[in-house]
């Protein structure tokens, strides 16, 4: 029995290495190629520069891998843009996968179909450059010290108090609009969101905003997850899930990860 | 005991009986009929849930204490600004016209804005302008916001208890020579805070539970930890038990005010 368990494994595991070319065959929009959707104009550090087509950029880079590791060249793949919401409503689309950041949630789950998640959002510190210059590190020790603020209904609060215990009680606040408001008052030092909106935060809402690091992922409760976005029903969804779980298991979506999200944005992980 | 006096006490008894007995019916219909609602096992599954109401209850306690230091630290801000207000408005020296305005401007203004609008202008505006810790404390321009709005209410009260107080009371003092400053201070206001003590009250119960606003700028006050608890029990429970203990200091707060109304119309007529 353990024989021909071991015999059909090395089977399917060379016919997929084999078969990488053909299990997308036929199921893309146009024969040979295939079309990826990204953002209108496509953000930082998913997209750098606003141009897939380098393949820089965290989701860019993770678009040519997962292209690669399904058989098709960096020539066939095609970039086309949509509004993020245009992609989530149901109806027919002109993409065969889109990338912008889509978390995976049941009510989407219901209209389009998601692959497996190529990325799971890390809690993230926000802090100002006056705290930074202040002595702030991106260490539990150091971040025991400052005053936090964090939204009550998120899971930031008990990552807070367990994780962190900061000497002095955190502040609590509604939303993150508010969480901005007291870091732009001075009331607060430091506050906790996912990476991608502490990212969005301190370049766009903040004047002087840090982000000064990052917790590992997998310690997250119920974290945040992204996935690939597929027209319901759509026939490539087995192909793509395979392909990633492959790029997992070979630790080239860690490489790619490390290299845009943790090196190229300089936030480091929180030890 | 006279006929008269049996008659009367008869018809108080029937009287008793008949509350009674309404009140117990009611009461009856209440505690049997809302249990048979299909929804009623969730309904207090998710909203009276013992369990949950022990657990979270000595937590609220502590947070209800914050509630408490801010009420008590806002009350005597609030009566002397109100004061100050009121008499700025009650002036009637040509010269001193511009206060006239101005407390006029005052309560028209903060009376007027919502107060959680106030609580968050002043608590992130005010700090936002740069001021260094702690002057930039919520704690501290939240109790701005509370104090502004109130004094505003509070000086409409104190106006109205001193134009209630008769224009000869004031002829009288003037007749007895004390000038207006001593007219003021030791015959109409002692006469005008009196009469607007039941109102004031209100306005202290109506204090009490707005202290919870400054929640929106972020101390950790009861509501907000009934909030917390909320979000990480999945269980409505823990806004009884502030609703619980809220009551516990408004009820009697309300009896009492209660009480001087009734006392203070006792003595009137």
């Amino acid at each position: 029995m353990k024989t021909f368990l071991t015999a059909v494994t090395l089977s399917v595991a060379a016919s997929g290495a084999f078969a990488a070319g053909h299990c997308a065959a036929g199921k893309t929009l146009t024969d040979g190629t295939l079309t990826i959707a990204t953002g209108n104009p496509a953000y930082y550090p998913w997209v750098l520069n606003d141009a897939p087509e380098a393949g820089e950029g965290f989701e860019a880079a993770v678009a040519y891998a997962l292209a690669e590791e399904m058989g098709f060249g960096a020539d066939q793949v095609t970039w086309v843009r949509t509004s993020f919401d245009e992609a989530i409503q149901p109806g027919a689309k002109n993409f065969d996968l889109n990338m912008q950041q889509y978390s995976i949630t049941p009510e989407r789950d219901k209209v389009v179909d998601f692959s497996a998640p190529y990325y799971t959002a890390p809690q993230a510190v926000m802090t100002t450059q006056p705290v930074v210059e202040g002595g702030a590190a991106p260490t539990l020790e150091s971040l025991k010290g400052l005053k936090w603020g964090v939204v009550a209904s998120t899971t930031a609060l008990p990552v807070v108090m367990e994780q962190i215990a900061p000497d002095a009680s955190p502040l609590v606040y509604d939303d993150n609009a508010n969480v901005t408001a007291a870091m732009k008052a001075g009331q607060i030092d430091a506050a906790l969101f996912d990476l991608p909106t502490a990212l969005f935060t301190a370049a766009v809402l903040m004047d002087n905003g840090v982000v000064l690091g990052q917790f590992d992922p997998s310690a997250a409760e119920n974290p945040d997850q992204f996935g690939m976005l597929m027209p319901e029903g759509s026939e490539l969804k087995a192909c793509v899930d395979e392909a990633l779980a492959e790029m997992t298991e070979s630790g080239k979506l860690g490489e790619i990860e490390a290299q845009w999200l943790q090196e190229a944005t300089g936030v480091p992980l929180i030890k | 005991m006279t006929r008269r006096a049996a008659y009367e006490a008869q018809q108080k008894r029937r009287a008793n009986l008949i509350a009674g007995v309404s009140t117990a019916l009611v009461l009856a219909l209440v505690v049997f009929l809302v249990p048979l609602a299909p929804g009623w096992e969730a309904v207090r599954a998710s909203f009276f849930n013992g369990e949950v109401f022990v657990r979270v209850f000595p937590d609220l306690l502590r947070a209800f204490v914050l509630d408490v230091a801010i009420f008590a630290w806002s009350v005597p801000l609030i009566f002397g600004l109100g004061l100050a207000i009121a008499l700025a408005r009650g002036n009637t020296n040509p010269a001193l016209f511009p206060l006239r305005i101005f407390g006029a401007v005052y309560v028209d203004l903060f009376r007027g804005i919502p107060v959680v609008l106030l609580v968050y202008l002043v608590g992130f505006g005010i700090p936002g302008l740069g001021l260094a810790r702690p002057w930039n404390s919520p704690y501290i321009w939240g109790t701005v916001a509370l104090v502004l709005t109130y004094s505003a209410y509070i000086a409409e009260v104190l106006r109205s208890g001193i134009e209630s107080i008769h224009a000869s009371q004031r002829n009288a003092a003037i007749c007895l020579g004390l000038s207006e400053r001593d007219t003021m201070r030791y015959v109409i206001l002692p006469q005008a805070i009196r009469r607007v003590v039941p109102a004031n009250m209100n306005m202290l119960v109506a204090l009490q539970k707005d202290v919870a606003l400054l929640s929106f700028i972020g101390p950790v006050e009861i509501l907000r930890q009934a909030g917390i608890f909320k979000s990480l029990l999945a269980n409505f429970t823990p806004y009884v038990a502030a609703a619980v203990i809220f009551l516990c200091v408004t009820v009697p707060a309300t009896r009492y005010a209660d009480y001087l109304m009734n006392r203070d119309r006792d003595a009137r007529t």
